[in-house]
């Protein structure tokens, strides 16, 4: 499963992924604005970017084409668009629209695959994104894996029993039958919240989440930021004039 | 769905994400205060079963099929709020680990599936969902959120200049029309469901703050509405709406004047005052974001 | 000799009127494994979430000398480890250290007090090397011994396990067993497998409809509740 792969990715030990979650969120966002906001002499800055972000998967250690694959995965969403924008007579258009998706979902997956998700969400909260939020996402990560397990038994046990798929219009029992799975599915999931939430309380839970890691943002990290920003605003500097 | 990013403007990308900051906030502050701090794990799961929800099937015929997408489940069974943090959670997520949806444009996502679509999938269920029509509501609340996140998206994708002719336009609205359906069918499944196995899994309609969000959804709608009439009329997009305005012209005196006293202004290029505007949205939301906490913060502690 | 846990007379009833508890009286002395035993339904699960105040009934329950009430909660539950059946919900944090180094954190110790006493854990169950693991994957097997770790991090004097061997091939269960068989702590184990019980436990409690029906040496009991899996051998000679 996809994220299970990316939770192996960010759990490498490279220089990349010593560096404070923050200081990555940051690169990242300035990344992300300097692409999202670029017009003028796209092709050649949109190259120079992915060569900044394979510098840096292969500075990670990280398998360079199953990540550039990985990325691919909002291909197919901004293919229509592209399409329509061509079809409109606007090669240009299409050509930002692919560049400018692709990119910055692979800036985003270099992110989450050198940085640990709790790591990352620690980072927000130290940025001022709101803590109970953040919790509800990483219980969510963390279930994400048991909950899905059983919807799959779910969904091979429904068509164990109501074969193929392909039969009359508008079933109404297949349709109700899969409403039912569902409602098991919900009733297991609270189930679980409510297994998960005694533990936690069996275990001296006081309402705080306190955790062992404490990273702090160091000099590195200081001068990573400044150097992305140098690289990233300087390369589309450079681009720009030059072209 | 999901916007990438890459897709939306900047004035329109970085209004959304200063707008979507504070109602996530004040949600998630909402909701914390409904259940105890204990049920951080049941939002948590919810999250995780509206993820798995959606690799279970409903056969529409034809050899199709469709999927739940949950916001308005989600508002029954949790509460308008929970529901709202529960979906912001799946939607960053989603962006982060699985990049389906971009980072920039994760306020325009949140605001038409977390808030908006949400508020519209509650607002049938707080006004008929005790009542005779209990299961129409339902199936409507299911129906609108759905329509009201795909319009909104759309209308945001029209905004940003993102061309679409006339009959795709056409096309797009009838498949959402179809979702629609399916996601109020599907909605309503499940519901009937759930009050078989325990019908404490459903909340009662509540008629206080909740339904006064379901209005400003059902305002929303219009505006989504209307903002798609106005873009599909001017195909140009927001550009020429600003400029219509006058707002484009004011909003560059405006972003100019700060960058050139910083000597940026002798760069003159177009690029610097776009990034200047995005940076600007970011620390927007930063600072709001700080700011409402530390607001509430003061007025918990007195 | 002072009990480690003492109840008398423990009734509980849920929200839509069901009886759970009916009168439980029982103790616990140090050094001793007991196993409740009974069907499903019978009140052991509900019993054992009393002794640290997870549910709070009628009657008294006294843990190590202190009533279980909600001022002497967070000491009740230093002292009861409760290790629950589906390690899956007790398991919630990234890693494997994180989550056995929970309950030393809740309970104040610094950070690096906390980490020491989560790798001593993970030694004793032998899980060391699965330190920076995410528990989703790691066996079942595995996943109990780090649950167990959890609970052992907190230092606790009593150990309650809630069908401990569930969910594990044999291999997995006698490992479990020899595992359980060398930690030093007083133990509850709440189990349908009289295998485990004749292994561990010097006693045993069998429930029936909210209360003790009878109690005894391990194989007493079970030979009188009839509570043995009949042998499924095919009779000598038979042929089909």
């Amino acid at each position: 499963m996809h994220h299970v792969v990316l939770d192996r990715w960010s759990r490498g030990g490279s220089a990349l992924h010593r560096r404070d979650a923050r200081a990555k969120t940051i690169a990242v966002l300035v990344f992300l604005i300097a692409l999202g906001t670029a017009q003028r002499a796209f092709l050649p800055l949109s190259l120079f970017y992915l060569g900044i972000l394979a510098a840096a998967i292969l500075a990670a250690g990280l398998p360079i084409v199953a990540a550039l694959k990985r990325a691919a995965v909002v291909l197919p969403f901004t293919a229509v668009f592209a399409a329509i924008s061509l079809a409109a007579g606007e090669p240009m258009r299409a050509a930002a629209l692919v560049g400018k998706s692709y990119l910055s979902a692979l800036a985003v997956l270099v992110l989450v695959s050198t940085t640990p998700l709790p790591e990352l969400l620690g980072g927000l909260e130290r940025m001022g994104v709101p803590r109970y939020l953040l919790m509800v996402a990483q219980f969510l990560y963390r279930y994400l894996f048991v909950i899905s397990e059983e919807a799959q038994h779910m969904r091979a046990a429904l068509q164990a029993k109501s074969g193929t798929l392909k039969r009359t219009l508008w079933d109404r029992a297949k349709f109700g039958a899969a409403g039912r799975a569902l409602g098991v599915l919900f009733a297991r999931s609270y189930a679980h919240a409510e297994g998960i939430h005694q533990a936690m309380l069996a275990r001296g839970f006081q309402g705080h989440f306190l955790t062992l890691s404490g990273r702090a943002f160091g000099r590195a990290d200081a001068f990573f930021v400044a150097a992305a920003l140098v690289i990233v605003v300087g390369a589309r500097a450079a681009v720009e004039a030059w072209i | 769905m999901h916007i990438p990013d890459g897709f939306l403007a900047t004035p329109v990308w970085a209004t959304l994400d200063v707008t979507a900051a504070p109602v996530v906030g004040y949600l998630a502050r909402r909701a914390q205060r409904g259940l105890e701090q204990s049920k951080v794990p049941l939002l948590g799961v919810m999250g995780a079963f509206v993820f798995a929800a959606q690799m279970i099937n409903f056969p529409v015929g034809m050899g199709t099929s469709g999927h739940l997408v949950g916001a308005a489940l989600l508002a029954y069974t949790l509460g308008p709020a929970a529901a709202g943090v529960v979906l912001t959670a799946i939607l960053a997520v989603q962006a982060l680990v699985f990049q389906d949806g971009g980072i920039l444009a994760l306020g325009a996502n949140v605001i038409n599936m977390a808030i908006v679509g949400m508020l519209a999938g509650y607002l049938p269920y707080s006004l008929w969902g005790a009542g005779r029509w209990r299961r129409q509501a339902i199936f409507l609340g299911g129906f609108l959120s759905l329509l009201t996140s795909a319009v909104l998206a759309l209308s945001e994708l029209l905004l940003s200049g993102v061309a679409m002719p006339a009959a795709v336009l056409r096309i797009s609205l009838g498949l959402f029309v179809i979702s629609a359906v399916l996601e109020g069918a599907i909605t309503l499944a499940i519901i009937q469901a759930l009050a078989s196995i325990n019908p404490d899994f459903l909340r009662q309609p509540r008629s206080d703050g909740a339904r006064t969000l379901g209005w400003i959804g059902v305002a929303a709608i219009f505006l989504a509405v209307a903002g798609v009439a106005i873009a599909s009329a001017y195909p140009d997009g927001i550009q020429k709406l600003a400029d219509a305005t006058g707002i484009s012209s004011q909003a560059k005196t405006l972003l100019r004047t700060p960058l050139a006293d910083y000597q940026l202004g002798t760069m003159h290029s177009v690029w610097v005052r776009k990034a200047g505007a995005g940076l600007a949205g970011l620390s927007l939301i930063y600072g709001a974001l700080l700011l409402g906490g530390k607001l509430l913060a003061r007025k918990r502690g007195a | 000799m002072q009990p480690l846990v003492e109840v008398r007379d423990l009734r509980y009833q849920y929200d839509d009127g069901t009886v759970a508890l009916d009168g439980v009286d029982f103790q616990l002395f140090p050094g001793e494994t007991v196993a409740v035993l009974g069907a499903n339904g019978s009140g052991k699960t509900t019993f054992v979430l009393h002794l640290n105040g997870l549910i709070m009934g009628k009657g008294s329950v006294t843990v190590c000398g202190m009533p279980v009430e909600p001022a002497t909660l967070t000491h009740v539950r230093q002292k009861v480890g409760l290790v629950f059946q589906d390690s899956d919900n007790q398991l919630f944090m990234p890693t494997v250290l994180e989550d056995v180094a929970f309950g030393p954190l809740n309970l104040g110790l610094a950070r690096d007090q906390a980490e020491t006493r989560a790798r001593d854990a993970l030694a004793a169950v032998g899980m060391a090397h699965a330190s920076s693991k995410a528990p989703y994957h790691l066996s079942a097997g595995e996943k109990k011994r780090v649950a167990i770790a959890g609970i052992l991090a907190m230092n606790p004097e009593i150990l309650v396990l809630d069908e401990p061997t569930t969910f594990l091939d044999p291999p997995g269960q006698n490992a479990l067993v020899a595992l359980l068989d060398e930690l030093p702590q007083a133990k509850i184990l709440v189990t349908h497998d009289v295998d485990c019980a004749r292994a561990l436990a010097s006693r045993a409690v069998f429930f029936q409809k909210g209360k003790i029906a009878g109690e005894g040496p391990v194989q007493e009991v079970v030979a009188r509740f009839n509570w043995d899996r009949i042998s499924l051998q095919r009779p000598a000679g038979s042929r089909l």
